[in-house]
């Protein structure tokens, strides 16, 4: 964990750790490591709104708990840019973390593989690696999507690949 | 076509006939002119040969496997024409896997399951295979367009799904149990698998699926910076499978603090992606057609033209729980298996040599088999052979927390969650 800044450090120690070692084949024992992912994720959501760092929104697309869809936000000069996020658990997980797919941004960075998926290779697939099973879902967007956010947005906003909501509204005008 | 031409033609010469006014003749010759100019044409336009009955090795122009068959009379192969009984199914078709695919299809390959859910794009064109014509096209249905104009023999089938998706892995799984091209083969619908995905998630997926189905496959990887690739043999219970240890990945060779990787997630180049093609085929090849020694893992190093090599043991603390099962069959079969070698090896040493060795051994001194001390075991560190570098750390041990027993007041129950996630998304 060098390298990480200590704020994203200190929120990673209130997230709870996860025990349950099975994914969506695995019947009653996803069922129970489902409830372990949401009692992470409502952790993780209450601390970022107690904190007033509250960043994105999600839910299961499906009863099974395999899909995942919602939004995630980020502010850069006091403008909000937000954009959908979408991610299916995959049949090795945990062995394997889930894709995170923002599929606005699909083409607008290198930083992105086909189809919208974020690129995590160097910052996050090692401490996955290192932390599995106890790392989940809240894990993933901690360590994973935030700072690409954080990377990436100004960046993207800088160069003129997307434009804030307000902007694009007026130009249409 | 070239009957509606003709037909046209004497259309035209009716015409002419039947036309009193021979002003009109002129024209209709003219006509006749440029119709004969388009069945010369027609003729010229490329035509898909048509099947092949039998493999033959009549040395012709017209007989698409004679250099093929050429093999068996070198002494290389045994049987080459036994390649038309074998089904093998490539998963990603990108850089390597629609090059191999086309080397097997030019090989004359009895069966290709192709599966893919990428379409082709322009930034695909630094590699071999696709065309440009082709961009927008699924990478299967573009590869099948190709192959079958290549070599009509073989047959195609073709998968856009992903695999890592539950649903996708469904079909994954049915399509390689799937026996209807060779009812009386053994196991699985399938000889062998090739995995040529670019990402680690989706060869775990392949792994996970060749552990539960006992099914042999080799793994495919060309770096990101284009610099370096590898194969890998994994024969499940046998040889590691791709969980039994973080992946190995061929080092560059130049300092990693070098490389910047600001800004870009892959490099690639089609040198790299053919020549690891090229490794991957051949090694199917030796391995199917019983030639030559398979290799279970060979590197390849690009800067510096280096090629480790190495064996790897199974982890009996492997985290895929049909790793470990496969495992314990393997090793139930052991003796047997050990002794059916034994007396194949004896069986050659008695055709080959008349008389003993030496008359007498006062020492009883006898040569020990150590091949299976040249494998390495898979999980420690530095028993890696030069070259070679773990791609990602292993799984911190960590006890299995006693299950905390439920405090009444805590939430334990599935819809709870659910809605008291909602709950706070909807604050």
């Amino acid at each position: 964990m060098e390298g990480w800044d200590p704020n994203t450090k200190s929120t990673l120690t209130q997230i709870p750790l996860l025990s349950i070692k099975a994914g969506p084949r695995d019947g009653a024992a996803w069922t129970q490591r489902l409830k372990e992912e949401y009692k992470g994720l409502i952790a993780y959501t209450s601390m970022n709104k107690s904190n007033d760092n509250d960043w994105f929104r999600i839910s299961a697309a499906n009863p099974e708990g395999t899909r995942w869809t919602g939004k995630c936000w980020y502010v850069h000069n006091l403008l909000k840019y937000e954009f959908d996020l979408q991610f299916d658990i995959p049949v090795t997980y945990p062995s394997t973390a889930p894709e995170i797919e923002l599929p606005q941004l699909d083409g607008k960075t290198h930083k992105m593989y086909r189809g919208g998926k974020i690129c995590l290779t160097v910052h996050f697939k090692p401490l996955w690696a290192k932390n599995c099973p106890r790392f989940g879902i809240a894990h993933a967007l901690c360590l994973g999507l935030a700072p690409w956010l954080a990377a990436e947005v100004p960046i993207l906003v800088d160069s003129g690949m997307i434009k804030h909501k307000d902007d694009v509204a007026t130009s249409i005008l | 076509m070239e009957a509606e031409l003709k037909a046209m033609l004497s259309d035209l010469e009716t015409l002419k006939r039947s036309l009193p006014d021979p002003s009109h003749h002129a024209s209709i010759d003219k006509m006749q002119l440029r119709v004969e100019h388009l069945t010369n044409l027609a003729k010229s336009a490329p035509v898909q040969r048509s099947k092949v009955k039998d493999m033959s090795a009549e040395v012709v122009d017209s007989n698409p496997y004679s250099r093929l068959m050429a093999l068996q009379r070198m002494g290389i192969v045994q049987n080459y024409e036994r390649i038309r009984e074998f089904s093998v199914a490539i998963v990603g078709i990108g850089g390597v896997g629609s090059v191999a695919a086309e080397m097997l299809t030019r090989c004359g390959i009895g069966r290709l399951l192709l599966y893919d859910y990428d379409k082709v794009e322009l930034a695909n064109m630094n590699r071999l295979f696709f065309r440009p014509e082709q961009v927008g096209m699924t990478k299967t249905d573009a590869a099948v367009q190709t192959l079958s104009d290549i070599n009509p023999d073989v047959v195609l089938e073709s998968y856009t799904l992903n695999i890592t998706t539950v649903q996708g892995f469904e079909t994954f799984v049915s399509s390689l149990k799937n026996k209807t091209f060779r009812p009386s083969k053994e196991g699985s619908g399938v000889d062998l698998v090739l995995s040529c995905v670019d990402n680690y998630e989706a060869r775990m997926v392949v792994n996970q699926a060749c552990n539960e189905l006992n099914q042999t496959w080799m793994e495919s990887g060309v770096s990101e910076d284009a610099v370096s690739g590898h194969i890998q043999l994994l024969i499940p219970g046998e040889t590691a499978c791709f969980a039994c240890a973080p992946p190995l990945v061929v080092a560059s060779g130049i300092d990693e603090r070098t490389l910047k990787r600001e800004g870009v997630c892959a490099a690639s180049l089609p040198t790299t992606m053919g020549v690891v093609a090229g490794l991957l085929v051949q090694n199917t090849l030796k391995y199917l057609l019983k030639f030559g020694h398979v290799s279970p893992y060979l590197g390849y190093n690009a800067l510096k033209d280096y090629f480790p090599t190495m064996e790897m043991k199974p982890n009996p603390q492997c985290s895929n729980v049909a790793c470990v099962d496969r495992q314990r069959e393997y090793l139930l079969v052991k003796p047997a298996r050990d002794a059916a070698a034994k007396a194949k090896i004896e069986a050659e040493a008695l055709s080959a040599t008349e008389f003993p060795l030496h008359d007498d051994n006062e020492w009883n001194i006898s040569v020990v088999d150590d091949s299976e001390l040249d494998k390495t075991d898979v999980r420690s560190l530095d028993a890696l052979p030069d070259g070679l570098v773990r791609e990602l750390p292993n799984a911190d041990e960590f006890q299995k927390l006693p299950v905390p027993l439920e405090t009444a007041n805590s939430i334990d129950d599935l819809d709870d969650l659910r809605r008291q996630l909602e709950a706070l998304s909807a604050g």
